[in-house]
């Protein structure tokens, strides 16, 4: 089943004379084990879109689909619910909560939907990302490398299907950030679906599709579809 | 880069013949650069043309060679020396975009998007490359060609910015172009 889809939609910024079209009908899926990048120069609409399809922003018109629920359906209690259930966010600036260790960061969305032996996800979580042994440090007390692992590990506990990710690997350095995209593709590949914002053409290519946007238009898309046999390994 | 000094450095590991150079040489540039066999023996037959290397006797109907010391000093000449940026190919996507924006009729954003679309993809499919396990020689290549296609959609990018400002100054038109997508 597609898990994310956006159809004909229109987001309009202002009214008036001074009104923008940050998104100008826009049309997207995404599907299981898929991750979209979207590239596009500052102010192209690649945030609004992000914004969109985690359903932090509601478009002017058109509609945005999560596993087939129109989120313009939901109310803002049930919205904020589908949100902490069912999407995974991971941001440039982590917003992780200084006070909490990486465990209860990571286990929060669960703890505030009253699900048990949060605690173990989150371990498990942690150990995913190879974050073993970090359950109870504080963000203070890890790399910044550690720290985005950490908000990876929060993105993907319990049944999200949808991780959306803006400029996840703004901060890291390049072999950080590397490995932050490889945990990413790893995710996607067991099923997952992702969609990655960033201006990085080297981070896109992690992607199965890159989508272009420029003044709010999907200009062009580069598939993998088919692949090239470019190269062989030796 | 010269076949011959690629064969040079793997000879400096030890003897080897035709095929074994061959199967080296491909492993140490993960097939970027597809050699075959004629090739190898007509560079051999210079190097010791030149010194460079000598024949050993047969062995089980295989012939090696080694490397001359001349050929380790000519080695160690190359690594020693640069790579200046003139002995590279002409780069013919800034030649066909050069040739687009004078050429009456061309729609030169659409040659960017076309050529931007293409290298992608190739970066796409480098960056799968990645995720196969590979010896660092081996990484170290792809790492170059994924920077080298990083660098041409930024290059590509930075095109497609400039001519939005771009006024063209008035060229005689002879005959329309059309571009292939």
């Amino acid at each position: 089943m597609t898990v994310l889809e956006l159809r004909d939609v229109h987001r309009v910024h202002g009214t008036g004379e001074t009104a923008v079209n940050a998104l100008d009908g826009i049309s997207l899926t995404v599907e299981p084990g898929e991750l979209v990048a979207v590239m596009g120069p500052s102010g192209s609409g690649k945030s609004t879109l992000l914004n969109l399809c985690g359903g932090l922003d509601s478009p002017t018109s058109g509609l945005v689909l999560v596993d087939g629920t129109s989120l313009r359906s939901l109310s803002r209690k049930q919205l904020a619910a589908w949100r902490r259930k069912r999407i995974g966010y991971v941001f440039q600036d982590l917003n992780l909560i200084a006070s909490l260790t990486a465990a209860e960061n990571v286990a929060l969305p669960l703890d505030l939907d009253g699900v048990r032996r949060s605690r173990q996800q989150a371990e498990k979580a942690l150990s995913e990302v190879d974050l073993d042994g970090y359950a109870d440090r504080f963000p203070d007390e890890m790399s910044g490398g550690q720290q985005q692992r950490v908000a990876i590990a929060r993105a993907l506990i319990g049944e999200r299907r949808l991780v959306l990710a803006d400029e996840p690997t703004g901060a890291l350095d390049s072999r950080t950030g590397e490995t932050v995209l490889r945990l990413l593709r790893s995710k996607v590949d067991a099923g997952a679906a992702a969609v990655l914002v960033t201006h990085d053409a080297r981070h896109a290519a992690w992607a199965d599709r890159v989508v272009f946007l420029r003044d709010g238009v999907v200009v062009d898309v580069s598939s993998r579809d088919q692949p090239e046999e470019l190269l062989s390994t030796p | 880069m010269s076949v011959k000094h690629g064969l040079l450095a793997l000879l400096q590991r030890g003897p080897m013949y035709g095929y074994q150079l061959r199967v080296a040489f491909d492993s140490a540039t993960g097939g970027t650069w597809p050699l075959n066999i004629g090739q190898v023996y007509t560079t051999l037959s210079r190097l010791e043309r030149d010194d460079l290397v000598a024949a050993l006797p047969e062995n089980e109907g295989q012939r090696p060679y080694e490397i001359t010391t001349q050929g380790r000093d000519e080695l160690k000449k190359w690594f020693a020396t640069p790579v200046q940026r003139g002995d590279r190919p002409r780069d013919e996507v800034a030649i066909k975009l050069a040739l687009a924006i004078t050429t009456p009729g061309v729609d030169v954003a659409k040659v960017v998007m076309t050529q931007r679309t293409a290298t992608m993809r190739t970066l796409q499919e480098y960056t799968r490359l990645k995720t196969q396990p590979g010896d660092l020689p081996w990484l170290l290549v792809l790492d170059a060609m994924i920077f080298q296609a990083e660098a041409e959609l930024r290059w590509l990018d930075h095109c497609e910015t400039s001519l939005v400002r771009y006024e063209p100054k008035a060229v005689p038109a002879t005959t329309d172009v059309e571009v292939p997508r």
